[in-house]
């Protein structure tokens, strides 16, 4: 009997459905019926993988930590399958305006800080932990404007950090988070504009996505899978237009070192809170 | 292999992506690259740069070295050329993977094929599509500049009404003659650009036709005359004809063909100085259309010994779909005497008369002429020519 395998997928774009058809035409071709499941936020995918809706996540970094922190209350494991090569070792900036007042992290103090989604590792839960390392906490030392667009769908939509870069350049908020590449985006098409603004700390090294399982998931699916998605290759002409959709050069095998620092912001934010609770895992 | 950039101040948001990226259309995969800079935010846009492009990073002293991922040069291997770009080697067949890529262009593997119907060299080139279509497009002209339309207006109103209604016919044909290469213009696989640059061309100039027969017709009337249907039953036979040699035989060939006789008639006979200036310059446009369909009609039939029977086929079968229809509206028929003639003077109305039974012998003479062009002997000719729709288009 060929293999079968069920993915969940959070749809926070309509290309989301093109990428999947394209990689279930590709599995298909190499003997492998792949079926994926869309949720329209991370928390009801991570609710319906541990329901057995599904039987692999593509998960943000957030859901993972979700799904790791939901399996180990319940005796059980999550681990990350695979991952993009874009993926892996992300950084955020925080910027402010070249002429402004703010030329240290002190400086933020009493000041307005634009972040992204809520939810959004990079835009939001990363940068502002960093702010707390540094002794700065969000709402005592600084004032927080949220740019939220999406929520649920943990930052994978840029909006949010495109609305806090132009904010901080028409001079309504003091200081903006975003990605390195979204820094490189926008310094490159106009949305910053040159020596408008600078960098006034970077963050530390993060990874993004993964390919999560649960323990106790049919084995041999999960393992051909594996093998099908490490073996895309960006030569192959059949392939690279789903590469390019998904925003990848080669896929990785999965590695969790990634997610210290977003771990620590969510232990200081207490944001998984009621979610694990919701869970059963607080 | 290993090369160094120098990008000085210059960072990404001032166009250093620009010297990135010529460094990586020269690159291979496992190409080493030294990087220095001073641009402020150099090092992290390099990185983001590197990683979006799965390249390996690694930053040294006084600089960066970048190595160049697997997936350097993907998208140029397996990638093919779309053919050559002089008109003089076309290729046979035009592939549906070359899509819209210029003639000569290298196209990227993997792409959706676009398939287009007329894409071999057999059915559509013809040697001289380029210098027609070069010719064409030097002989435009713009119908506000070129028209007298203040000249003025001096016959009687009865020839005036006479003359609309011949521009109603005329306006309705050059409908039918804009649409057919418009559609083939669709169909044509753009390897060929020349042949769909000429269609382009030709469907351009029947907009202008439709504009200064329309201009014309409103400068002394605020209506229109008659569109009947035995007319727009033999446009239709044109517009819906799929083949497209049989359309450029029956459309061209035969039906402008026969308009360069009839534009000919109304240039002498018009009544004012914008109507002959239109005449004289429409005639122009449509000898270039008649070219157009000999020159590709003749090639291909020198090539291809089946050709003419099937175009024999179409004139028949044209013949046969319109036989119970009305043929040429009689108002534009009469509307033709009077304006030969000049005025409802019996004396006058039969010199007209005369002279459109001498246009009909003219049209008669160019489509045998034409036929024999192509091949035709002169008895075949004459019978095809006989089978031509009544309606003159
Ligand atoms: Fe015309
Ligand atoms: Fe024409």
């Amino acid at each position: 009997m060929p293999h079968s395998i069920r993915l969940g997928a959070v749809a926070y774009d309509p290309k989301v459905v093109t990428i999947w058809d394209g990689f279930q035409a590709f599995f298909a071709a190499h003997g492998l019926a792949f079926d994926y499941v869309l949720y329209t936020n991370y928390e009801r995918q991570v609710e319906q993988h541990f329901a057995g809706a599904f039987d692999v996540a593509w998960n943000s970094p957030l859901a993972w930590i979700e799904t790791e922190r939901v399996a180990r209350a319940r005796n059980t494991r999550a681990s990350a399958l695979a991952m993009r090569d874009t993926d892996c070792d992300l950084r955020s900036v925080i910027a402010v305006r070249e002429e402004g007042p703010v030329r240290s992290l002190a400086h933020l103090a009493g000041k307005v800080v634009g972040v992204g989604a809520q939810d959004s590792p990079q835009a939001t839960l990363i940068p502002l932990e960093h702010l707390a390392q540094h002794g700065l906490l969000a709402g005592r030392d600084f004032e927080v404007r949220r740019f939220d667009v999406l929520v649920g769908k943990h930052g994978d939509h840029v909006g949010g950090e495109r609305l806090a870069a132009q904010a901080l350049v028409r001079g309504e908020i003091d200081a903006a988070c975003m990605i390195d590449g979204n820094h490189l985006a926008f310094s490159t098409d106009g949305s910053l504009p040159r020596a408008s603004t600078r960098v006034l700390d970077r963050t530390g090294l993060f990874d993004h996505c993964n390919f999560t399982v649960l323990d106790g998931a049919d084995a041999a699916p999960i393992a051909r899978l594996r093998e099908l998605l490490l073996g895309m290759r960006y030569d192959d002409a059949a392939v690279r237009p789903l590469m390019d959709l998904e925003g990848l050069k080669a896929w990785l095998p999965g590695r969790t070192s990634g997610y210290a620092l977003l771990e620590q912001a969510c232990d200081r934010s207490r944001w998984l809170a009621p979610f694990l609770r919701s869970m059963g895992a607080a | 292999m290993r090369r160094s950039l120098a990008l000085a101040g210059l960072g990404f948001d001032r166009g250093a992506g620009v010297l990135l990226a010529r460094e990586l259309r020269r690159a291979q995969p496992g190409d080493e690259l030294e990087i220095t800079g001073s641009a402020r935010e150099l090092g992290l846009h390099l990185a983001a740069w590197a990683r979006a492009g799965g390249h390996a990073l690694v930053e040294g002293r006084g600089g960066w070295a970048l190595r160049f991922g697997p997936s350097t040069q993907a998208r140029r291997r397996g990638a093919q050329r779309a053919g050559a770009p002089e008109p003089s080697s076309v290729a046979e067949h035009a592939r549906p993977c070359w899509g819209l890529a210029a003639r000569g262009a290298l196209v990227e593997a993997g792409g959706q094929a676009l398939g287009f119907r007329l894409d071999r060299a057999e059915e559509i080139w013809f040697s001289s599509a380029a210098e027609l279509y070069r010719a064409a497009a030097a002989a435009q002209w713009d119908p506000s500049a070129d028209i007298p339309w203040d000249a003025p207006l001096e016959h009687p109103d009865e020839v005036e009404d006479a003359l609309v209604c011949v521009l109603t016919f005329l306006i309705e044909n050059e409908t039918a003659a804009l649409l057919v290469p418009a559609r083939f213009a669709t169909q044509v696989h753009p390897h060929f650009r020349e042949v769909v640059q000429l269609l382009a061309l030709q469907a351009a100039e029947e907009a202008r036709h439709i504009e200064v027969f329309s201009r014309r017709a409103a400068l002394r009337r605020g209506e229109l005359g008659l569109s009947t249907v035995g007319g727009q039953a033999s446009l239709r036979t044109l517009v819906e004809e799929p083949d497209f040699a049989r359309a450029a035989l029956l459309l061209s060939v035969l039906g402008e063909g026969t308009f360069l006789n009839l534009l000919a008639f109304l240039r002498e006979h018009a009544p004012d100085a914008a109507s002959a200036e239109i005449m004289r310059r429409v005639a122009i446009d449509e000898a270039r259309h008649v070219a157009f369909a000999m020159a590709h009609l003749g090639e291909h039939a020198r090539a291809d010994a089946t050709l003419r029977a099937r175009l024999a086929a179409a004139i028949t079968q044209r013949h046969e779909a319109l036989r119970a229809s009305a043929g040429l509206n009689e108002e534009v028929f009469d509307a033709l005497v009077l304006l030969a003639a000049g005025s409802f003077d019996p004396e006058a109305i039969a010199q007209g008369h005369a002279r459109v039974q001498e246009l009909l012998g003219q049209m008669d003479a160019g489509r045998r002429l034409r036929l024999r062009k192509l091949g035709f002997d002169e008895r075949e000719a004459a019978e095809l020519s006989g089978l031509h729709t009544r309606n003159f288009m």
